[in-house]
């Protein structure tokens, strides 16, 4: 098995949500490897099958997100609410379960497994917390996943909040849960880092995670690009 | 007549919860077509039709938790 990576530094979610569709069908047809898209959003409150926007978790009013070109999408991924913005990284693993065991949540945890050693490469110390999925330091979360499943292929994945303005999820019930709170990597290590300088981690600690399975296809650059890029 | 069952999705998953059918009954589907997504935590699952048919039976309401291996439907199969 190979996987191919594919970075683009900001996408526009529905876009980013569309493109993995795709990547799906594709997947499922034979006619493309498993591939890891690595990208960041503008601002975007997302809403899994386990809310709904009516469950008052968006704190603030419309009127409000419409001022800040915040749009609330509900989407076919498994959780609740969660908020994406610049600095946070978004990983979308489109891969075929069925070379994986079959098992839905062992593929959770192996998410959570590629975050918390990429963190680890950075010199912080994360946890898994039984029944809350995603990765958290100390009580406070820096990684939400959420995945969708179809015919075995993976879509949706997991964030790592790098650097983003933590200040913006104020406007959510994180995960649909009132005191959970945020935190992120510039934040615990008290000193600036992109999610330029996160992401190769990422990338290796997924290919250590899903074992010998795959080989990579290329390395990776970054830049602005219109399309997504094959790197 | 072919069952729609639920399947096994992870040695630690025991039952999932119907989130909503992309057809009632009576609707003609064809195999592959999507047809019922679950949820469970943090995961969402799409089950696609095993027969093109007329979706005869749901036996899986909207909002209920199954168990793994469950029926939740039946196709009448042309």
């Amino acid at each position: 098995m190979k996987i191919d990576i594919t970075r683009r530094e900001f996408s526009e979610y529905r876009q980013a949500w569309r493109y993995q569709k795709e990547l799906v069908n594709l997947r499922r047809s034979g006619l493309i490897s498993d591939t890891l898209i690595l990208t960041e959003h503008p601002a975007v409150i997302t809403i899994g099958r386990k809310g709904r926007k009516s469950d008052g978790n968006v704190l603030v009013s419309d009127r409000v997100l419409d001022s800040k070109g915040i749009e609330v999408v509900e989407i076919d991924r498994g959780g609740d609410i969660t908020l994406h913005c610049p600095g946070q990284l978004v990983c979308y693993p489109v891969m075929d379960l069925k070379n994986y065991g079959r098992d839905a949540h062992r593929y959770l945890r192996n998410l959570e497994e590629v975050i918390i050693g990429a963190l680890g490469e950075h010199g912080i110390d994360s946890q898994r917390v039984e029944g809350a999925t995603g990765v958290w330091v100390g009580d406070e979360k820096i990684s939400s996943i959420g995945v969708g499943v179809t015919g075995w292929i993976t879509y949706h994945g997991v964030s790592l909040n790098v650097c983003p303005d933590l200040e913006q999820y104020s406007l959510i019930n994180m995960c649909g849960m009132k005191n959970a709170r945020a935190t992120s990597m510039k934040k615990i290590l008290n000193r600036g880092i992109s999610v330029d300088e996160v992401f190769p981690a990422v990338i290796e600690h997924f290919k250590k995670v899903f074992g010998n399975y795959y080989e990579t296809t290329n390395s990776c650059g970054t830049g602005r690009q219109n399309r997504f890029k094959q790197c | 007549m072919k069952e729609i069952i639920l399947p096994e999705l992870g040695e630690d998953v025991k039952e999932a919860t119907v989130s909503f059918w992309h057809h009632k009954e009576g609707d003609e589907v064809a195999k592959d077509d999507d047809l019922v997504e679950f949820y469970t935590d943090k995961a969402n699952f799409n089950v696609k039709s095993p027969a093109s048919g007329v979706l005869k039976t749901i036996s899986a309401k909207e909002g209920e938790k199954i168990e793994v291996g469950s029926v939740i439907g039946v196709i009448e199969e042309k």
